[in-house]
């Protein structure tokens, strides 16, 4: 799993520095993030803070973890109250983990917490990940039922020797049906794909993602497949087992889905994001503009800020000491870092040009601004754009998107 | 009866007031672990010079490294009181063991070592018989008509062949196998014969008592403390105390602080007689004031003629030191200037290399000598350095026969030009018989030509050739003892220079020169080494956001080419809550990453790459030889 970050101690009460209640929110909206840390079996691939139940040793309680991560949200409330940051959610996620894993109602027990004790504005956007067989027509609707709006799929690949390799446990005849079932309970739907799995030739890839757009769905998330470190998959990769992912290959399979999605009229609006008009996700573009967001869970993190400084904290991350914080009453988190002008504005470069609205080049540096010519020219940045102000990443800026981020930092 | 003086002898050869016929002067010549420095402080204990308390293992080399490796850089020379029996009657002699450096890098110094003996000590691994290295050493000795010991060392080892090796040895110094002495440094064996020996065999010094003062210096040594220490051998007159002398090829003066004999500490005497060996202070800083191979002489009564004609060190072999650390430089140019006050042979330049940065160019009598001075900057002033390939001096005429000295292959002029000279040497390698065949083939593709080849036993060869100096700088060394499973041994002398047809290869990263790569090699090996320097660095240089083409050239001549493909992604997929905060500090790390980078035109280039593009084990290997 990940690392947490190091950072510095959060105080028992989790409260927040008291100057972010002179200073207004760097963006508008507030998001709530909530984990759900389970999983029937772990991915070979996957970093993520979860746990299945033999890794829990029986101790992780599934059945009241609803109750436990409601008790976050009552504290959320309090520490965003007491710097004038309380207010109805625009944006609910459940992420994981598997979140549909929950018992029965538990995910409308937690956003019935996050209602009572924020509110949840009229036309916010509920999403739950869910995964293709751990769902059925009935769990949908009652997901409608108790406000959810939108679902996210883990479909990741629609060939089966690709699925094998990353553990990954449905049938890919399964994908269109629950797709169709999200849609009838009038449910958004948006398909997570991963490219440049081992063995994945690029007729697979475009036989995934050729899948994916003839559900119907509005919203594509593509991820390159990364091999972390302590994975499973790590392990294979670095005992030779499995082949490395070859970033070349990767590129040529981001280009090809950039192509197919454009031509079924879902375009980017994130280097791993497609969506038709007005379906992008919205809870994730508050990431990406520095909004307030909260993350409730194990190994979540949270951030509230202003322009010119903000507070990013994590979660402790195993299940038991973050239930046992809580019913203490104390905060489940683990450390803090408070950022200064300097970080702020490095992560408003590095966030904001991954959008396919921008960066407005007067947010850069003299060096950042600088550099932009040089951008144009290789082909990195949109030229017609930065003429009218603002930084936007051409197709192979997107693949060089990291490369570019360093260049306007500079 | 014990051979160590009582005092009534000790008096007869007391320092300053010793009969030259009461003298000898001898030196050990030996390969490196055939156990010279064993014997010597075994001579040391056997003398009573130093006693089994104080003895400290291998007490002549002081340097670290010297002990590390077991080789001795600077020569010192120890004073031991011995009596034998002569004509009959019980006599104290004083004999004074001079030691030699033993690598031809020191060639010079060896020579002026052996110049303040009359005879030498042959000592040969009884289990591995004579190397090339002690061979060339011997040829120095014979030729200084110094009478030779032949002696077989480490006869305790089981592996011992000493019938084997006395033949070998009797074939080379004359005279019969059973005059070879055998012994033991590790248990003593022998050892008091061999001193009793050298009484008997080595002719007592010769000189003027009467005449103006000369003294030859053999060496000297910078010491924290007391600054340079000269160690002289007196011919002719007498050195004393807070008189002025005089170094006849400076024509410098300096007061005589101090002068003594080392046994086995530095011993203050009323002076220096005829045939006496020891040392001198003066107070200067520099060894360059008390240069190796001078004549020292009384300012008020100076002798007419230098013993012998005074040679400035010269440098043979080049390279660029670099510090890792830009930061560094400071501290390494400070560096150089305090092991210079100890090193008469070093010459060092600044120099910018456009890949590495602001180091030195620096001048070295050969490769070991450069070895040595590397490990000790980065030992004793704790520096990390890399240095550039080694290369040798080049004198280019052009074509209007102006002469340039080339000493950096990026410096090379292009236009045009008349001839290019570059130095040669004449090279011995010894081997076994069964390697004549691999040696051959290597010296062949290292344009050597055979000069000649002996047996000095049925399974042993002496093969001499002639061969380029800058042939041997890289991987010579290595690449013959890979063919002959480490039984070659190698030794060479300068041997002047030659008209060789000579191409400066160019190394371009994008059509920008690489300086630090730049190489003068001979035409037919100017393809080899553009096509293998430009493999090796399409490895080491990462991909860019553009294609970076990796060029070699003579001259406007392209000759090898690679290609490092455009960078195609560099972007984390995800980025949502707790990766930003990994993003954030990837970056930041990738930025500090960027400081260490050096820009060739547009290639962002790592440090490291450069220095693994640069670094050759050949360098180490071919010192410990």
């Amino acid at each position: 799993m990940a690392r947490l970050p190091d950072g510095e101690p959060v105080p028992s009460d989790g409260a927040l520095p008291p100057w972010l209640a002179d200073v207004p929110p760097a963006a508008a909206g507030l998001g709530l993030y909530l984990h759900v840390p389970f999983c029937r079996v772990r991915c070979g691939y996957c970093d993520f803070t979860t746990y299945t139940a033999a890794e829990l040793g029986g101790g992780g309680d599934q059945a009241r973890y609803a109750q436990t991560a409601a008790r976050e949200v009552a504290l959320a409330a309090g520490v965003l109250g007491a710097v004038g940051r309380a207010r109805p959610v625009t944006s609910v996620f459940f992420g994981g983990g598997t979140p549909t894993l929950l018992p029965p109602g538990g995910l409308a027990v937690l956003l019935g917490a996050v209602r009572d004790e924020l509110g949840v504005e009229p036309d916010a956007e509920v999403t739950t990940e869910a995964n293709p067989d751990s769902v059925g027509a009935a769990d949908l609707e009652a997901l409608a039922e108790a406000g959810f709006t939108r679902v996210s799929f883990g479909m990741q690949s629609a060939v089966t020797h690709v699925l094998g390799v990353l553990d990954r446990t449905h049938d890919p005849a399964r994908v269109p049906e629950v797709v169709r079932w999200a849609r009838d309970a009038g449910l958004a739907v948006s398909l997570d794909l991963i490219y440049g799995t081992p063995g994945e030739s690029v007729d697979d890839w475009r036989t995934s993602v050729e899948a994916a757009l003839e559900t119907g769905v509005d919203h594509v998330s593509a991820y390159a497949l990364v091999i972390e470190e302590g994975t499973r998959m790590g392990a294979l990769v670095r005992r030779g087992v499995l082949a490395a992912p070859d970033p070349d290959d990767q590129a040529a399979k981001y280009e090809l889905a950039d192509d197919l999605l454009t031509a079924a009229g879902l375009d980017w609006y994130e280097v791993s994001n497609w969506a038709r008009p007005g379906a992008a996700c919205r809870h994730n573009e508050a990431y990406w503009r520095g909004a307030d967001w909260w993350g409730v869970g194990p190994g979540a993190h949270s951030h509230v800020g202003g322009p010119d400084a903000s507070v990013r904290w994590w979660n402790v991350k195993h299940p038991r000491p973050y239930a046992e914080a809580l019913a203490d009453g104390r905060t489940p988190a683990a450390g803090r870092e408070v950022l200064g002008a300097d970080e702020v504005a490095l992560e408003r470069v590095l966030l904001g040009v991954r959008m396919s609205g921008g960066l407005a080049l007067d947010e850069l540096s003299a060096a950042g601004r600088h550099a932009v010519a040089g951008l144009v020219a290789d082909g990195l940045l949109e030229g017609v754009a930065a003429v009218r102000g603002r930084a936007v990443l051409t197709r192979r800026g997107r693949l060089l998107a990291d490369a570019v981020v360093r260049s306007l930092t500079d | 009866m014990s051979p160590i003086p009582t005092p009534a002898q000790a008096a007869s050869i007391a320092p300053a007031a010793t009969s030259p016929d009461l003298l000898r002067n001898f030196c050990i010549i030996a390969h490196i672990d055939h156990g010279k420095s064993t014997l010597a402080d075994r001579m040391l204990q056997l003398t009573g010079v130093v006693d089994e308390r104080a003895m400290r293992a291998q007490y002549l080399d002081r340097m670290e490294i010297e002990r590390e490796r077991g080789i001795t850089i600077k020569s010192q020379a120890v004073r031991m009181p011995w009596v034998a029996e002569v004509d009959g009657a019980q006599r104290a002699f004083a004999l004074n063991m001079i030691d030699t450096p033993g690598h031809v890098d020191f060639t010079y110094e060896v020579s002026r070592s052996l110049a303040a003996c009359e005879g030498a000590v042959l000592l040969v691994d009884a289990a591995q018989g004579i190397e090339a290295q002690t061979l060339a050493n011997l040829y120095l000795a014979m030729e200084q008509d110094l009478h030779i010991i032949p002696v077989l060392n480490k006869i305790d080892l089981p592996a011992a062949q000493p019938e084997r090796y006395a033949e070998e040895i009797a074939g080379l110094v004359g005279g019969d196998p059973g005059d070879v002495l055998r012994v033991s440094g590790k248990t003593g064996e022998g050892v008091t014969e061999l001193l009793d020996r050298i009484v008997h065999e080595v002719p007592a010094p010769v000189g003027d008592a009467d005449s103006a003062a000369r003294a030859m210096i053999f060496d000297s040594v910078y010491d924290t403390y007391r600054g340079v220490v000269t160690y002289v051998r007196v011919v002719d007159g007498h050195l004393s105390p807070r008189e002025r002398i005089l170094m006849m090829s400076t024509r410098a003066t300096h007061e005589l602080l101090e002068i003594g004999v080392i046994s086995p500490e530095p011993v203050p005497t009323k002076g220096l007689g005829v045939g006496e060996v020891g040392y001198l202070i003066t107070g200067v800083k520099d060894v360059r004031h008390s240069k190796v191979g001078d004549t020292v002489t009384n300012q008020s009564r100076p002798a007419p003629h230098a013993l012998a004609e005074y040679h400035d060190p010269k440098p043979m072999v080049f390279s660029g030191l670099y510090p890792i650390d830009g930061s560094d430089y400071p501290d390494l140019r400070d560096a150089l200037d305090k092991l210079k006050l100890n090193d008469a042979a070093l010459a060092y330049e600044p120099e910018t290399s456009v890949a590495l940065g602001f180091g030195f160019r620096v001048g070295f009598l050969g490769l070991l000598h450069l070895e040595i001075v590397r490990e000790r900057l980065e030992r004793e002033f704790d520096l990390d350095l890399i240095s550039t390939a080694p290369n040798v001096v080049y004198t280019v005429t052009m074509e209007d026969r102006s002469v340039i000295t080339v000493t950096n292959p990026s410096e090379f002029p292009g236009g045009k030009i008349h001839e290019v000279r570059e130095p040669v040497v004449r090279a011995t390698i010894l081997a076994p018989s069964e390697y004549i065949g691999a040696i051959m083939e290597l010296c062949q593709t290292r344009r050597g030509e055979l000069l000649g080849m002996d047996y000095l036993s049925p399974e042993r060869v002496e093969m001499r050739y002639t061969l380029p100096l800058a042939e041997i700088v890289f991987d010579f060394f290595d690449q013959l003892k890979s063919k002959t499973k480490g039984y070659a041994s190698l030794d060479y002398e300068q041997a002047g220079d030659q008209v060789s047809d000579l191409v400066k290869v160019d190394i371009l990263l994008q059509g920008e020169q690489v300086d630090a790569f730049s190489a003068i090699v001979h035409k037919d090996k100017a393809y080899g080494y553009g096509v293998m320097m430009a493999a090796k660095l399409k490895e080491l240089i990462p991909r860019q956001q553009f294609e970076v083409p990796i060029q070699a050239a003579v001259g406007s001549r392209v000759i090898a080419r690679e290609t490092v493909r455009a960078l195609r992604k560099d972007v984390l997929a995800k980025c949502y809550g707790g990766d930003i905060t990994r993003k954030r500090k990837l970056l930041e790390k990738q930025k500090e990453g960027k400081k260490r980078m050096k820009t060739i035109g547009r290639v962002d280039v790592p440090q490291e790459a450069f220095i693994a593009a640069l670094s050759t084990d050949s360098g180490k290997e071919q010192a410990k030889k």
